[in-house]
């Protein structure tokens, strides 16, 4: 065994064939974890099919927080034959393989630096589970145990983890319980420790939670008086309906069972956008919630919503594309396409999650800039967020009033005398509305996507036309002073700044961590909304050069930046992107800034020799 | 004596004078078929004393989507994009249950475009007017078939349409539309009853409207003419509608009379012409319609009514009050239930 002890900073890789009920094995092991107190990072890499293909499942504990997913595997179990030739080679010298026994390792295969476990596990389960049907789904209970054994976890968490995963069905409490504990008496009876990976109880987690972004955004529009949604099925995004309904149905019905809400799971996306706009239309807190595919149904009616001035509220969980890409890989590949959705001259807020209180947070702060707005409002998540179980703090109770935006009522229309449903009354371009069903002669106005004018009548009228669209375009402007502002951290006399938004953000700790170590220190300015605020040229300004680092393959966002702070300013940009479909690592983000700095991160520089794989990272 | 004073202007049981249920000058061609529907949806509305205020007026494109600006223009109107105003229709109904929803299409906007929202619509059956103004011609770009014209009928210019028509009226029937109506806009006489009916009715009322466009569809060879349709119309009964009423008082001859009674009171009389119908048997219906068709007859009348079916508000089982209305006291859940929720995630 190693003389060196390496406690609490592991990163965990399980390869199985999806539908053998390998998830539940993998919740049970981050859980203990996290409940033993180290922060943890779960991340599904998963295909899209329901069972018989390859899985894998990443889970890292560090006791420094750092949770994204780490680029280097130190233990990676091996339960899937089909994938067995390619795993062996991803595991990092000086980490541990530990494997089916009975799989044939590639001809010509000699790492001396791997550690190898080799585990009967077919043979464990065929002698110690005794009933054939759970067989299957218990043999991923065995590892376990037997990482339970190796790292040093304690079982009772773990029991009690098992205990309520299972709450619902009691009687698979024991069987799962009695796999684990197989695995662990093999593991002690057998397995002589190599290597140096040890996992203490420590209290880094206390009062946190592990959740999914799907699951925050769905709360977040719960509580947010959410009243119409509508849906197309897709992935990743379903999640986040089945969760409203699922919230919903527990908490949004009166003492009589009736429901203060509607869910209306559509056709296709065109429809689902429909609905929303039609509810919105109609003074109801609408939204709906899609991927990429789905954004592209629905860009007809973005743009209506845009012209017409309509509130909504969407939300994109960014999946590659693309046309079908890959959907179960995340990406956020949908920046520029939602920007300016549809033809013509249009432009959309969209607004940046980075963590699972900001789903929660900032899905309410949507319905809100919505209805103030009077356009739709896309909040931008992915399949890393959207559903992968992510770390937080408790979310804080919201408690201030909604703002329902300009909306007259009767006596406002009666008191008023007059009404013109696009004039800009108080200069700051964002017009009155009222509702059908308003009894008042003035109240009526006709809503159309094809030419008005501010009395929303039909014109093709050149300066009428013009008229609408400027306003609209002073009415963004507003917008930046509504959207969520940016979280800058700015370094004294730092000459490079970083930019990232969304789910980056949950490595850049980490990689400004070894971006500092590596002797370059910058600053970090984290979007939290386009259209930019005035924040944005200040940080470049003060900078020299600020790299945007985002996860496709085109720098999106970093064209919208350029489109946007002119030339002079943009030629301090620089772009980093990671689009491998992999939720995005620090060491990757920190490498390639180096590079382009010209420097070396001593990781990178102590295996210049060995040849590394950059696929899809520029 | 002085000269009298005019009379005063008649007004509906909700005190509203017809003009309030008027609109702006179409801008359709002069004779179009539309227009006709305007005039008859304008009367029917009156009549009926439908409160204007609580109408939401629902479109999609082409020529018979610009009609809702020319009539009730004191009611919100949406003309949405091509083919997807049920989607519209659909949000707008949830969000407020109290509106009136009338909606006008065209043959293009729901057998082409907007065939899979059409579907949808009826199969979800939201409460509402549906009117398809059918000319079997796409006018606004100019004259190509569309997906309701016959096999065979000529264009302008002679070419045949060589493929099937989509019969909208089978189709819903299929999808079990709990209102199904063909009328011709010529024939005010039957289309009023079914307007007000269809207003009442709760669910998605279909009334496919023949509506003959003068500028493209017109011509010797059409099966869409005035002159074509006028020849080929077979009404299945003469139709009256009569309001909901504290006491009814009318007799019916039960021999050649069937009533028809709506949730609200109201009651469709149909008066037999030549033939037993019975619009509450869809299998006979639909074998009717498909008669009809080979033999190049236009059945018209309420071809199919089922007044019980639960429409899409009801299956939502929503609260009464409307749901845009909800307060935050009424909509966001307290402190303790998302503390709840969250002791879920540990």
């Amino acid at each position: 065994m190693s003389a060196k002890r390496i406690v609490n900073d592991v990163s965990i890789q399980v390869a199985t064939v999806n539908g053998s009920g390998s998830q539940t094995s993998n919740i049970v092991l981050s859980k203990t974890l996290f409940r033993m107190g180290i922060p943890v990072g779960a991340k599904n890499l998963f295909p899209s099919n329901i069972a018989g293909l390859p899985t894998w499942y990443t889970v890292r504990a560090s006791k420094d927080g750092y949770v994204a997913r780490k680029k280097e595997i130190d233990i990676l179990v091996c339960l899937n034959e089909m994938t067995f030739a390619e795993d062996v080679n991803a595991v990092q010298d000086g980490g541990v393989l530990l494997h089916e026994a009975s799989y044939k390792f590639p001809a010509g295969w000699d790492r001396p630096g791997v550690i190898r476990y080799a585990v009967p596990f077919d043979e464990l389960a065929e002698k110690q589970i005794p009933d054939a049907r759970l067989r299957k789904l218990l043999t991923n209970m065995l590892y376990v145990g037997i990482l339970i054994e190796l790292l040093g976890l304690d079982f009772e968490v773990t029991r009690q983890v098992v205990t309520d995963q299972f709450s619902g069905k009691t009687k698979a409490i024991e069987p799962n319980l009695s796999a684990i504990q197989v695995g662990m008496k093999w593991a002690k009876e057998n397995l002589k420790k190599q290597d140096p990976f040890f996992i203490e109880k420590m209290n880094k987690t206390q009062g946190k939670l592990l959740i999914e972004g799907n699951a925050a955004c769905a709360l977040g529009s719960m509580f947010a008086g959410c009243t119409v949604v509508a849906w197309y099925p897709i992935t990743p995004s379903s999640s986040l309906v089945e969760n409203f309904i699922d919230f919903a149905k527990e908490h949004r019905h009166t003492a009589d069972g009736k429901a203060t809400y509607a869910v209306v799971q559509a056709e296709d996306e065109l429809a689902s956008i429909g609905i929303v706009l039609g509810a919105g239309w109609a003074g109801a807190r609408a939204m709906t919630s899609t991927a990429g595919p789905g954004i592209s149904l629905m860009a007809e009616f973005a743009g209506l919503g845009y012209y017409a001035e309509i509130p909504a509220v969407l939300f994109d969980v960014q999946r590659v594309g693309p046309s079908t890409g890959l959907p179960t890989r995340t990406m956020q590949g949908d920046i520029r396409e939602v920007s300016h959705l549809s033809h013509g001259d249009t432009c959309h807020p969209m607004i940046f999650p980075a963590s699972m209180g900001e789903c929660f947070t900032m899905s309410q702060e949507a319905f809100d800039l919505a209805e103030r707005l009077q356009t739709p409002v896309f909040v931008m998540t992915d399949l890393d967020m959207g559903m992968n179980l992510w770390m937080t703090d408790p979310f804080p109770y919201v408690d201030k009033a909604f703002d329902r935006g300009k909306v007259l009522n009767a006596e406002q229309l009666q008191k008023l005398g007059k009404f013109e449903r696009y004039r800009d009354v108080d200069g700051d371009a964002i017009p009155y509305r009222t509702l059908p069903g308003t009894e008042h002669p003035l109240a009526a106005y006709f809503t159309r996507g094809s030419g008005h004018n501010e009395a929303a009548g039909y014109t093709e009228k050149a300066q009428d036309y013009v008229r609408v669209m400027d306003r609209l375009k002073r009415k963004f402007d507003t917008a930046r002073t509504l959207v969520p502002q940016p979280e800058i951290q700015a370094v004294p006399g730092a000459e490079v700044g970083l930019l990232a938004f969304g789910s980056t953000d949950l490595c850049m700790r980490e990689c400004r961590d070894q971006l500092d170590a590596a002797g370059l220190k910058p600053s970090y300015y984290r979007l939290r909304a386009f259209p930019f605020t005035t924040h944005l040229a200040e940080f470049l300004k003060a900078h020299k050069r600020i790299y945007v680092i985002e996860q496709n393959r085109d720098g999106q966002m970093f064209d919208l930046i350029r489109l946007e702070v002119g030339s002079e300013l943009s030629a301090k940009l620089r772009s980093v992107r990671h689009y491998n479909g992999l939720p995005v690592d620090a060491r990757s983000l920190s490498d390639a800034v180096l590079e382009q700095e010209g420097m070396k991160s001593k990781a990178a520089a102590s295996k210049a020799s060995a040849a590394q794989h950059h696929e899809g990272m520029d | 004596m002085t000269a009298a004073a005019p009379p005063p202007a008649a007004t509906n049981r909700l005190g509203f004078t017809r003009d309030v249920y008027k609109g702006g000058v179409s801008t359709l061609c002069a004779g179009c078929g539309h227009d006709s529907i305007t005039t008859n949806l304008i009367r029917a509305l009156f009549e009926s004393g439908v409160n204007p205020y609580k109408v939401a007026k629902l479109s999609g494109i082409g020529c018979s989507s610009k009609t809702p600006a020319y009539f009730l223009g004191k009611s919100h109107g949406f003309n949405a994009v091509h083919g997807r105003m049920p989607s519209i229709a659909t949000g707008a109904k949830l969000a407020n249950s109290g509106l009136t929803c009338v909606g006008v299409s065209g043959d293009g906007d729901t057998a082409s475009i907007g065939m899979g929202q059409f579907c949808h619509l009826v199969r979800r059956n939201v409460d509402m007017l549906y009117l398809i103004e059918d000319n079997g011609v796409y006018g606004l770009t100019k004259g190509q078939f569309s997906a309701t014209a016959d096999q065979g009928s000529k264009k302008k210019g002679g070419a045949a349409n060589p493929f099937e028509l989509i019969d909208c009226c089978e189709l819903a029937m299929t999808l079990d539309c709990g209102f199904v109506a063909r009328s011709f806009s010529g024939d005010a006489k039957q289309l009023v009853p079914l307007l007000k009916a269809g207003t009442a009715h709760r669910g998605l009322a279909l009334i496919d409207v023949i509506s003959p466009c003068i500028t493209f569809n017109n011509h010797e060879g059409s099966t869409k003419s005035y002159a074509y349709v006028k020849d080929h119309d077979k009404p299945l009964h003469a139709i009256d509608y009569v309001e909901p009423q504290p006491e009814i008082v009318v007799d019916y001859d039960a021999g050649t009379t069937k009533v028809v009674d709506l949730p609200d009171g109201g009651r469709i009389i149909l008066k037999k012409i030549d033939r037993d119908y019975d619009p509450t048997d869809k299998v006979a219906a639909m074998s009717a319609l498909e008669e009809a068709r080979h033999a190049g007859v236009l059945l018209t009348g309420l071809l199919y009514v089922d007044p019980k079916k639960a429409d899409l508000n009801a299956i939502a089982n929503m609260v009464d009050k409307p749901l845009w209305s909800l307060t935050e006291a009424e909509t966001r859940p307290s402190k303790a239930v998302l503390e709840e929720i969250l002791s879920g995630y540990r």
